[in-house]
């Protein structure tokens, strides 16, 4: 039963952390940039403000709600990004062989050897910073194990029986790929995708935290981190309560992450039964 | 034996090319199909008859490669057409059927959708059609509640009904031939006569041919009309089927038709073990030189071990490569 554990606990915070996001207008008491008031300036959380108010008066709570957009479309756009290229990648590689495969292995050992966060940020550099080139940087960045994991499954795939009859059958590779070989890998690469929109949750707060996110004053989990740093004396909860929602988000992605493994891996599905 | 034949291989060789060196794995292969017509290769595993049969759908891959020879199909040759032109032929107007249909359907897809993508990859049909098709052609191979078992997976079905959805599959688009590889080896006794018996009526009414593969000489000589029997990449006699039984030439032919078991044989004969033939299928990179059925051959002369046997014709029709054929 533990493993349901993981999924509901997992789902249910990445869901409530989605439905704040959308539902953020409605659920905001004060608008997270133009409600700016002096006069509350670093008031603690009170029945007022809900987590308190940082030092341009702005209401805590709202720009959290209002964060949650930025984090969570980065965290699932970026990954996407990254689920596409790595699968094409690595199902074509896998499938195809030769010096197709040769070639992107070497290029995803290349990506594997750099540090993501850093190439994120000569990218950022080139780019500028913003909610756009935040997706493309983290979104070109993280592929790798994807591309690993879709490479792997297809070359196991592609000596299935039902692969060859689809050749016999006159298919051709693209459908075969398609409709024989993706689903079929499915599984695991949901799982990675849940994973890494963690993991792009997390380079996002760093890339903000850093200044090359998303532009103040708009607000996002990381950006307000960077801006509580001088205050996390005075004002822990300037920086408490976005920490706390990267860390339920992350850890709510990383639940979900484990419990569609359980889900979806036939081979820990039998080894628990 | 009229018109052109739907398929004739002519001295096809097919090479095995593992960088260093090329041997021969099959060579001086030679058969004609006629229009619906049913033929048989038999022979043991490693013999050659199934990289034939991917010689003739275009899907031999590294090491394995056509080293010479014709295949024609419907009067053109089509062993070095495009791969493109090949994936045309494929699945329209050759078809294939496996031995495993355990493996040989995508697990994560309802049955109906497989068989409805072939009439929209070949035939060009919407899928709404094509899963109209789809009902009609389960019902055709005798799956009881089509509209229903269409939304089916193939984990659902029993080996039977997946090797009938496998036909429903191959027959879907009206091949010409159907290449059938060890079609029932995977399944229970009586289930395999049910499926032999559906594919022989299936093909007989549309008039599809039938290319039967199989180690099982009786199996084989039951449902074609001619046999090719193999032995270590070439076929070592072609007769009709009922005469390859009466009276098999071939020192090999006899050697297996006297290894089948026979009801109340043992009672005739006075005996109680089967035939078998002495020795082993020679490695493919060490065939002896002239008969390659020479060490295991008890009629075997000196001219047997330096010559390798011309096709012979025989009166009733076929051939045998021997000789010292009866």
């Amino acid at each position: 039963m533990k493993l349901r554990a993981n999924l509901i606990i997992g789902g249910a915070l990445f869901a409530l952390a989605i439905v704040v996001g959308v539902l953020a207008p409605w659920l905001a008491h004060t608008d997270p940039v133009l409600d700016a008031n002096l006069m509350n300036a670093e008031e603690p959380p009170s029945w007022t403000w809900w987590f308190g108010t940082d030092d341009q008066g702005r209401d805590i709570y709202s720009r959290v709600v209002y964060g949650a957009r930025v984090s969570l479309t980065v965290g699932i756009a970026s990954q996407l990004i990254n689920s596409v290229i790595g699968v094409a990648l690595g199902l074509s590689a896998g499938y195809w062989g030769g010096w197709w495969d040769d070639f992107v292995n070497a290029l995803t050992n290349v990506m594997l050897a750099i540090p993501s966060l850093i190439f994120a940020l000569a990218i950022m550099a080139v780019l500028g910073p913003g909610l756009t080139s935040l997706l493309i940087a983290l979104g070109l960045t993280n592929w790798s194990f994807t591309c690993r994991i879709a490479r792997a499954s297809a070359l196991s795939l592609r000596s299935q029986g039902y692969v060859q009859a689809a050749t016999v059958l006159g298919y051709g590779d693209l459908r075969i790929m398609i409709t024989q070989l993706l689903p079929n890998m499915l599984g695991p690469i949901v799982v990675i995708g849940t994973l890494g929109m963690g993991s792009a949750v997390l380079s996002e707060a760093a890339l903000s935290f850093l200044g090359l996110g998303v532009r103040p004053p708009f607000p996002s989990w990381g950006s307000m981190l960077s801006d509580a740093r001088d205050q996390i004396t005075t004002a822990p909860w300037l920086s408490v309560f976005p920490g706390l929602a990267i860390f339920l988000t992350v850890l709510g992605l990383n639940l979900l992450g484990d419990g569609l493994r359980d889900i979806l891996d036939p081979q820990s599905r039998s080894r628990r039964t | 034996m009229t018109g052109t034949p739907l398929i004739e291989v002519e001295d096809l060789r097919i090479d095995l090319d593992d960088g260093s060196r090329r041997v021969a794995a099959a060579e001086s292969i030679s058969f004609r199909i006629d229009r619906g017509e049913t033929f048989g290769l038999v022979g043991e595993s490693g013999c050659g008859k199934s990289i034939t049969a991917l010689a003739l759908i275009g899907l031999l891959r590294q090491p394995l490669q056509i080293g010479g020879g014709v295949i024609r199909f419907d009067g053109r040759e089509i062993q070095h057409l495009s791969a493109a032109a090949q994936r045309d032929l494929r699945g329209n107007r050759i078809a294939m059927i496996f031995q495993e249909p355990m493996t040989a359907l995508n697990p994560v897809s309802p049955v109906g959708r497989q068989i409805a993508e072939m009439f929209v990859l070949h035939k060009g049909k919407s899928w709404r059609e094509a899963n109209q098709l789809a009902v009609e052609a389960l019902a055709s191979v005798r799956v009881p509640a089509p509209e229903r078992r269409v939304n089916d997976y193939p984990h659902q079905l029993s080996g039977g009904m997946r090797q009938r959805v496998m036909i429903a599959i191959a027959l879907a688009c009206g091949p010409d031939l159907l290449i059938a590889d060890e079609p029932t080896t995977a399944l229970d006794v009586t289930v395999q006569a049910e499926i032999i018996e559906l594919m022989r009526n299936l093909c007989a009414e549309r008039g599809t041919a039938i290319l039967m593969i199989s180690h099982d000489l009786g199996l084989v000589a039951n449902v074609c009309r001619r046999v090719a029997v193999m032995y270590a990449g070439r076929i070592v006699e072609e007769r009709g089927s009922a005469d390859i039984f009466r009276a098999p030439s071939h020192p090999y032919t006899q050697g297996l038709v006297d290894s089948l078991p026979r009801l109340g044989s043992r009672a005739a004969l006075g005996r109680n073990r089967l035939k078998e033939i002495a020795g082993v299928v020679p490695a493919i990179t060490n065939f002896p030189a002239g008969c390659r059925f020479n060490p295991r051959c008890a009629q075997a002369t000196d001219i047997c071990r330096t010559v390798a046997p011309e096709a012979t014709l025989l009166e009733a029709g076929g051939f045998v490569r021997c000789h010292h054929h009866a």
